[in-house]
C-alpha cells in the first residue's frame, strides 16, 4: 500500500518509514505541508499519516483544505498532545482515526486497518496461496470456498507468515508481533495460536510447520 | 466568596450614609436659612407697620393756636392690632417734652426724616420701637414732633414660632425625601455595581470575552481594571494550555521517535539479551510516555474542572463513540466491548472531561484485564443519576474500599506490571466530582471482574 | 339675703383710705372662714349678685366682697391707687384693654378661656363674658302715636321735626363721667358722622347728660325724659318691670355692642379664686347653663346673623381716645356739640 507521512520530526519519519516498508509498503515522507501539498497532488495515495504542528502550519488546516477539495483518502491523525485539550478536535476536522505518540506500531496497524477497512470495504487487500486467500482487512481466510473469520491475533499471525512464505521466523519474534511490551508472555503462548491457525487451514494448500529450535515456517504450494 | 477581604462596609450602605449625613446638614443649613429669612421679614413686616403707625400719628398733628394737637387716628393703634394681642405703647414729644402718651418710654435715635428703629427691654417686656420726628412750623417758629411707637414682639415671636416648626417640618420633609432618595441612590449605585457583577458571573466560565456592561464613568476605572485581569487570566489560562500542549509536544515527539527505533531494532536483533533490554527500553519508554500523557490529562483536567463550562452531553453516543475509538486497540488483545446503552441519558457536563474520565476507565479495563475477555460497558438512567458501569473480567481491585485507589500515582497491587500511572481511577474521580457526582469502585459479585460506576446528576 | 349692704357714706369712713370713689359695697361672707374674693366692678351689684351666689354655691367657703364703682374709678383705683383687687369687671373696654396694655393684668389660662372666640379676649388677660348693645330707650307715653325710629337717621328726622316735643326730654350719657358714655360716643363717632349731627341737635334740644345707665332709664320710665340715646341695653332690658314703660330699639344703622370684660389685677391675693370667677362667668354667659345670668344681650349667633351688630374691637386701636391729647380734643368737640348755652 502507498502511505504518506508528513511528520516534522526527521528521526520520528525515519523510524515510521523504516518500519512500513518492512512491511511492505511503499512510504514518502514531507516534513512540511507545502511539500506533503506537492505529493498528494501527484500521487494517490492509500492513507496518509499526518502530525500536527509541522513548521509551516497546523495539520489540521491541511485536513481542512484535503477535504474541502473532495479528496477521501483517509487521514490518521498523529498527535503530541492531551487528548484532553478541546483544540484536538481532529475527528471534528475529518480525519478518520488519531493516535498518540508515541505509539504501538501494531497499534497503528490495527487503526490503519481499521480505517481502510471503513474505506474501501472487505474487496481488496487479498494474499492468496493455493487454496488459501486471507483477506487482511476483512479479517477472514478463505480455505477452498470456505470462509473462517479469525480472530485479531490469529489474524495477525497470519499475516506475518503470508508476508514471509516459506521463511523460518522465530518464536520471539512472533511474540514481539503478537504481544504488546507489557504482557509477560511465554513462547509457548505462541503455540497456542499456532495451534489455532493450523486448525483453520485444515485441508488447505498451505501448512505451517514447526522448524524444532527456530521457529515456524509456512509452507506454501 | 472567601478570597474577598471581609469588607469594612458595603459601598451601597456608605453611599447612604453619606447622602445621609449630606441631606441632614443640607436640612439644618435650609432650617437656619427659612429661619432667619422668616425671622428677618417678621422683623421687617412689624417695622414697617410701626413706621406706618408713627407716620399716621405725625400725619395727623397740627399747629392750632400756637399748641401742637394730635389727633390720633384711631386705625393708628388699631392696625397695630394681631392676633396675638401684642401690646403698644406710644409718646409724643413736642421739643423734648412729653406731649402725651407713655412717659417713660425710651426712643429710637431717629434722623430728621429717617425713622429710627430699635429692639429695647420695656418694663417686663422687650419691645420694638420706632421713632420719627417731624418738624412743623408754628408762624416760622419751627417746632419739632416726636412720635415713638412701641410694640411687644410676641406676634413675631408667635410667628416665628409657627414658621420654625414648619421649617422643622420643612427639614424634616426633605430630610426625608431626601432619605429616600438617598436609599434609592445607594440602591441605584449598587444595582449598577451588581448589574456589572450579574454581567460577569452569568457569563460561563471559559468566558472571558472584556465586560461591556453599562455602567457609570465612576466605576469604568474599575471595569479596564477587571477587562486588563480578565485579559491577564485569559492569557494565563491560554498560555497554560498551550504550555500543556507544548509540554506534551516536547515529551511525546522524542519518545514516539526512541520508541519506533527500539521497536525497528528489536525486528532486527536476534540475540536474546538484545531483544530482552529492548523490550525493557520499550516498556520503560510506554510507562514514562504514559505517565506523561496522565500527568498533563490531569492537569488539564483540573484546570476545565475548576472553570466547568456545562453543556448539554448525550452519554451514549459519546461512549459509543470512545469504544469506537478504543476498539482498535482492544481488538489486538481479543477483547470484545459490549456496550449496554438502555436510553439516551443526558447530562449538563463538559463532554471533554467526561470523555476523558470514561476513556481512562476503559483504557484501565482494557489494560489491567487480561486478553480474550470481554469488557461490558452499561449506560442506564437511575434515581436522578446517569450511571456508566464499566466492569472487565479481571482480577478486580484488591480492596475496591480503599480510598488509595483514587489518590494520585496509586495503582492496584495486582496491576504491577503493567504499564500505567495509576491517575486514570483519580482522573475519573475529578471529573465525577466536578460534576456533582461520583465514582464508586467496586468487584463484581458474579465471576469477579474491576467494576467501575461514574454517576453524573441527569439534567 | 346674705347680701349686707352698707351705704355709701359708711364705707368711707370705713375705708378712710381710699381715694377712688365707691357708689356701693356688698358683701357676700363664705362658710367659715375661707378666703375671700375682692372683686371691683362697673356692674349695678342687683344686676351681678345672681352671679356670685351662683358662684358661692358651687363654693360655699369663698366669700365675695364686691365694690361697685363708675369705670372711670376702676382705672383710678387699679393704675393710680394701686388698690388690692382680685378681680376688676368693667363695661369700659379701652380701659380694660388699657389696664392689660400697660402691664397691670395678669395672664390666666383655662380650657374655657382656651375655647373663647378670639375676639372674646385680648392678650389672655381681659376676658369677654357678656355683649351688651348701645340702645335707644324710648318711653312708651311719649311716643304714643308717633313712629318708632329704627336708625339714627330717623332719630334725627324725628327730633327735627318735633323739637318742641324732645326739647329738654333727651338723655345721653355725660362722656365726661361715664366710661361708658365715653367708649360709645367714641365708637359712634369713628364709626360715623351721623353721631356729630345727632349730638349737636341734641344739644339744641338741652339734652339731658347723665353718668349713670340706671337713672337714665329710670326718667324714660317715669316719663321725664322721652327718649336716651345709647343707653346699655342690657341694663334696660333688665329691668323686667319696666317693659310697660320703656321700648329698647338697637339702631339698625349700626348697634355698637360693648364687651364686658373681666380682668385679674396683678395686685390679686386670690388669683386661683379670680381665675374660678372668670371661668365662671364665662360658663355662665357664653355657655348660658345658668339662668342667674342677667345681662339679656347679645348671644353670639345673634352676632353672626345681625350685620348691624359691631362689637368693639378689644385691641390696641381702644388706646386711641385714652390719649390725653385725643380725649381732650374729643370732650371739646362734644362739648361743643352738646353742652349749649340755653
Amino acid at each position: 500500500m502507498r502511505f504518506l507521512l508528513v511528520e516534522d520530526n526527521p528521526q520520528l519519519a525515519a523510524a515510521v518509514l523504516d518500519r512500513l516498508s518492512l512491511d511492505g509498503h511503499v512510504v514518502d515522507h514531507a516534513g512540511d505541508l507545502a511539500t506533503a501539498d506537492g505529493f498528494i497532488s501527484t500521487t494517490d495515495y492509500d492513507l496518509i499519516l499526518l502530525d500536527i504542528m509541522l513548521p509551516d502550519g497546523d495539520g489540521r488546516d491541511f485536513l481542512n483544505a484535503h477535504r474541502a477539495r473532495g479528496r477521501t483518502t483517509p487521514v490518521i491523525v498523529l498527535t503530541a498532545r492531551s487528548e484532553v485539550s478541546d483544540r484536538v478536535g481532529a475527528l471534528d476536522m475529518g480525519a478518520d482515526d488519531y493516535i498518540a505518540k508515541p505509539f504501538d506500531f501494531a497499534e497503528l496497524e490495527a487503526r490503519c486497518r481499521a480505517v481502510l477497512r471503513r474505506q474501501a470495504g472487505t474487496a481488496t487487500n487479498v494474499t492468496r496461496f493455493g487454496n488459501a486467500s486471507l483477506n487482511r482487512l476483512a479479517g477472514t481466510l478463505d480455505v477452498a470456498g470456505k470462509s473462517v473469520e479469525l480472530r485479531n491475533r490469529e489474524l495477525r499471525l497470519l499475516e506475518v507468515f503470508f508476508a514471509a512464505p516459506g521463511q523460518i521466523i522465530p518464536k520471539p519474534k512472533l511474540v514481539d508481533r503478537l504481544f504488546s511490551y507489557d504482557e509477560e508472555v511465554s513462547e509457548n503462548a505462541i503455540e497456542v495460536y499456532v495451534g489455532r491457525l493450523r486448525k483453520h487451514l485444515e485441508g488447505s494448500d498451505v501448512s505451517i510447520v514447526t522448524v524444532r529450535g527456530l521457529g515456524y515456517r509456512l509452507s506454501v504450494p | 466568596m472567601s478570597l474577598l477581604r471581609p469588607s469594612s462596609s458595603s459601598i451601597r450602605r456608605r453611599l447612604t450614609l453619606q447622602l445621609l449625613v449630606s441631606a441632614a446638614v443640607l436640612a439644618l443649613v435650609l432650617f437656619f436659612i427659612v429661619f432667619n429669612f422668616a425671622r428677618q421679614i417678621g422683623s421687617e413686616s412689624q417695622d414697617r407697620v410701626l413706621l406706618a403707625s408713627a407716620r399716621s400719628v405725625l400725619d395727623a398733628s397740627t399747629i392750632q393756636d400756637g399748641e401742637v394737637w394730635i389727633d390720633i387716628p384711631y386705625f393708628a393703634f388699631s392696625m397695630l392690632d394681631n392676633p396675638s394681642d401684642d401690646r403698644v405703647f406710644y409718646q409724643i414729644v413736642q421739643d423734648g417734652d412729653l406731649l402725651t402718651g407713655y412717659e417713660d418710654l425710651p426712643q429710637a435715635r431717629s434722623d430728621g426724616a429717617e425713622a429710627g428703629f430699635l429692639t429695647v427691654p420695656y418694663r417686663t417686656e422687650t419691645l420694638r420701637i420706632v421713632t420719627l420726628t417731624r418738624r412743623l412750623s408754628d408762624g416760622g417758629q419751627p417746632v419739632e414732633v416726636t412720635v415713638t411707637v412701641g410694640q411687644t414682639r410676641d406676634e413675631q415671636a408667635d410667628v416665628l414660632n409657627r414658621i420654625s416648626r414648619m421649617t422643622v417640618l420643612l427639614g424634616l420633609g426633605f430630610f426625608a425625601v431626601s432619605a429616600v432618595l438617598a436609599v434609592l441612590a445607594g440602591q441605584s449605585t449598587a444595582s449598577s455595581l451588581s448589574r456589572l457583577a450579574g454581567s460577569v458571573s452569568r457569563r460561563g466560565p471559559q468566558d472571558l470575552r472584556p465586560v461591556v456592561a453599562d455602567v457609570p464613568s465612576e466605576m469604568r476605572p474599575l471595569v479596564r481594571s477587571l477587562n486588563s485581569l480578565i485579559a491577564r487570566l485569559s492569557g494565563a489560562f491560554t498560555r497554560t494550555e498551550d504550555f500543556i500542549a507544548e509540554a506534551a509536544h516536547r515529551v511525546r515527539t522524542p519518545l514516539a521517535t526512541v520508541r519506533a527505533h527500539a521497536e525497528n531494532t528489536l525486528r532486527r536483533v536476534d540475540r536474546e539479551e538484545n531483544r530482552v533490554s529492548l523490550r525493557e527500553m520499550i516498556r520503560a519508554i510506554d510507562e514514562s510516555s504514559r505517565a506523561a500523557g496522565q500527568l498533563l490529562d490531569h492537569a488539564m483536567v483540573s484546570l476545565r474542572a475548576d472553570q466547568l463550562e456545562l453543556q448539554l452531553v448525550e452519554l451514549s453516543s459519546l461512549v459509543r463513540d470512545l469504544v469506537e475509538r478504543l476498539s482498535p486497540v482492544a481488538e489486538m488483545r481479543d477483547m470484545p466491548i459490549r456496550i449496554n446503552a438502555e436510553v439516551p441519558c443526558e447530562v449538563m457536563g463538559d463532554p471533554i472531561l467526561i470523555q476523558n474520565a470514561v476513556r481512562n476507565l476503559l483504557d484501565n479495563a482494557v489494560k489491567y484485564a487480561p486478553s480474550d475477555t470481554p469488557i461490558e460497558v452499561g449506560i442506564a438512567a437511575e434515581s436522578g443519576n446517569a450511571i456508566i458501569t464499566i466492569r472487565d473480567h479481571g482480577a478486580g481491585f484488591p480492596d475496591p474500599t480503599d480510598a488509595q485507589l483514587t489518590r494520585r500515582f496509586t495503582r492496584g497491587e495486582n496491576a504491577a506490571g503493567t504499564i500505567g500511572s495509576g491517575l486514570g481511577l483519580t482522573i475519573a474521580e475529578e471529573v465525577a466530582r466536578a460534576h456533582q457526582g461520583h465514582l464508586v469502585i467496586s468487584n463484581h459479585s458474579d465471576g469477579g471482574g474491576a467494576c467501575v460506576q461514574l454517576s453524573i446528576p441527569l439534567r | 339675703m346674705r347680701a349686707v349692704i352698707y351705704s355709701l357714706a359708711l364705707t368711707l369712713l370705713a375705708l378712710p383710705a381710699i381715694g377712688f370713689e365707691i357708689e356701693e359695697t356688698l358683701d357676700f361672707p363664705g362658710a367659715g372662714d375661707g378666703p375671700t374674693l375682692r372683686i371691683i366692678s362697673t356692674a349695678d351689684t342687683s344686676v351681678f349678685s345672681p352671679i356670685i351666689t351662683a358662684f358661692q354655691d358651687a363654693n360655699p367657703s369663698v366669700g365675695i366682697e364686691y365694690v361697685a364703682v363708675t369705670s372711670s374709678e376702676v382705672m383710678t383705683a387699679l393704675a393710680e391707687e394701686g388698690a388690692e383687687f382680685d378681680l376688676a369687671i368693667s363695661s369700659a373696654m379701652d380701659l380694660q384693654v388699657k389696664l392689660a396694655n400697660d402691664g397691670l393684668a395678669d395672664a390666666y389660662f383655662s380650657d374655657l378661656t382656651r375655647a373663647l372666640p378670639d375676639w372674646a379676649r385680648w392678650h389672655d388677660q381681659v376676658f369677654a363674658f357678656t355683649l351688651e348693645p348701645a340702645t335707644m330707650v324710648l318711653s312708651r307715653a311719649a311716643f304714643q302715636g308717633l313712629e318708632l325710629p329704627t336708625t339714627r337717621q330717623e332719630l334725627i328726622t324725628l327730633l327735627r321735626d318735633n323739637p318742641d316735643m324732645f326739647r329738654g326730654r333727651i338723655g345721653t350719657y355725660d362722656v365726661r363721667e361715664s366710661g361708658s358714655g365715653y367708649l360709645f360716643a367714641t365708637q359712634d363717632a369713628r364709626t360715623s358722622e351721623t353721631y356729630w349731627r345727632l349730638s349737636e341737635l341734641m344739644g339744641g334740644l338741652q339734652a339731658r347728660l347723665y353718668s349713670s345707665s340706671a337713672d337714665m332709664i329710670g326718667d324714660v320710665a317715669s316719663g321725664e325724659i322721652a327718649v336716651a340715646y345709647n343707653v346699655l341695653g342690657s341694663y334696660a332690658g333688665a329691668r323686667d318691670d319696666l317693659h310697660d314703660q320703656i321700648i329698647i330699639i338697637p339702631p339698625a344703622d349700626f348697634t355698637t355692642v360693648m364687651l364686658r370684660t373681666a380682668l385679674i389685677p396683678n395686685s390679686a391675693n386670690e388669683v386661683e379664686l379670680a381665675g374660678q370667677m372668670i371661668d365662671h362667668l364665662i360658663e355662665t354667659s357664653w355657655l348660658g347653663s345658668d339662668t342667674s345670668f342677667n345681662f339679656p344681650g347679645v348671644t353670639p349667633d345673634a352676632l353672626a346673623e345681625n350685620a348691624a351688630l359691631r362689637p368693639i374691637q378689644l385691641g390696641p386701636g381702644l388706646l386711641v381716645y385714652l390719649d390725653r391729647l385725643k380725649r381732650r380734643q374729643f370732650l371739646a368737640e362734644w362739648e361743643a356739640a352738646l353742652v349749649q348755652p340755653e
